[in-house]
């Protein structure tokens, strides 16, 4: 069992193999959690197809299942993991982020008040919202 | 100090989101209860904004208009650098300097006024161009350290204290800009605060670069 951080949110995923570079998980857990699958065309999430490198098909796809690991480095995001395996986090590229920004539409989030309720950013549409960040520290 | 602000905008369809970038179990809670603010206040341990957001300190805010779309990206809000010359026994601060932090707070505190009255019309809120230019510059070891401070929270979850204090330790290496990840990995004082010796040691290395960057808006210091 291996526990997968993604942008949005945690996974579960039952039949992922965990090595010290490579994260194999079976097509259906790595669309579940990630929203990527093995198309004819190459490696795709909606519309975006990312075509496989020549040669190296099978680094990334092979008999059914995806290194979800080697999937982040083609893609060029980070991607980390804990030294037992059992912790992985596919992150977002800074380039990604900054593209995001750069349409100054405000990303969206869902985060939790003290009683547990959670609040969207997209919930507030309709006011002007000025969001700052605290800490107790 | 948002409390007061809320409630004197609270016509203008207005409001704050104050997210605490707390990581510690139960850490926020006290001082949400004490503050008992009638804005919404959130929890972000993953310092997902942050990494949205490229927020690197607290307190940044983003203004967010009606329709969603940034118009001041991450900045300091209100705060500024005069802590750093007080007196750090008795927290005394030289007279100039107080000035110039009470400046900072009533000028920022006044433009979102402005902002919250006067909406597109205010010269607070930029334009397209003007916003794009004030975005945050974000490298791609930060969005890697971003990943390593979120692997980090899961470990300290699983009770997996020494890997995940490693893995802090090494998105601040990777990205020493932001204060937010340093400090979940510093050690607090008697009162809760990040203000041990290697805090002071660290906002020193900084010389002359600025601990809060500079806000862009006229009057600020």
């Amino acid at each position: 069992m291996v526990t997968l951080l993604t942008e949005t949110g945690e996974h579960e995923v039952a039949g992922a193999e965990p090595s010290a570079t490579a994260l194999w998980c079976a097509a259906r857990e790595a669309e579940e959690a990630t929203g990527w699958v093995a198309k004819p065309e190459g490696l795709c999430r909606g519309p975006v197809c990312v075509p496989l490198p020549a040669g190296r098909e099978r680094e990334l796809v092979d008999a059914g299942r995806i290194d979800l690991a080697a999937l982040w480095r083609h893609l060029g995001e980070p991607v980390v993991h804990s030294e037992r395996g059992h912790v992985w986090v596919l992150g977002r590229s800074a380039r990604e982020r900054t593209a995001a920004l750069a349409s100054l539409e405000a990303p969206d989030f869902a985060l939790p008040d003290p009683t547990g309720r959670v609040h969207r950013l997209s919930d507030y549409r309709g006011q002007k919202v000025l969001l700052v960040t605290w800490a107790s520290w | 100090m948002w409390q007061a602000l809320y409630e004197e905008l609270a016509g203008h369809r207005f409001t704050v989101i104050a997210v605490a970038m707390d990581s510690r179990d139960g850490d926020p809670l006290p001082w949400i209860e004490a503050a008992k603010p009638t804005y919404p206040v959130l929890i972000d341990r993953d310092h997902r904004l942050a990494e949205l957001f490229g927020i690197v300190n607290v307190p940044q805010a983003v203004w967010i208009d009606e329709s969603g779309r940034i118009v001041r990206p991450a900045e300091p809000a209100g705060a500024y650098e005069g802590f750093r010359r007080m007196n750090r026994q008795t927290r005394e601060m030289p007279e100039e300097e107080a000035r110039l932090t009470a400046q900072a707070k009533s000028t920022y505190l006044d433009a979102i006024r402005d902002w919250a009255r006067n909406g597109a019309r205010s010269p607070y809120a930029l334009a397209a161009e003007q916003a794009r230019a004030h975005l945050p510059a974000v490298s791609e070891d930060a969005a890697t350290a971003q990943a390593m401070f979120r692997l980090a929270q899961a470990l300290f979850r699983r009770g997996e204290r020494a890997e995940a204090e490693r893995w802090i330790r090494e998105a601040s290496r990777l990205y020493p800009d932001s204060w937010c990840i340093w400090r979940q990995g510093a050690g607090v004082n008697e009162l809760g605060l990040a203000a041990l010796p290697d805090f002071w040691a660290r906002v020193d290395a900084l010389g002359p670069a600025r601990y809060y960057a500079r806000v862009d808006m006229p009057g600020m210091p």
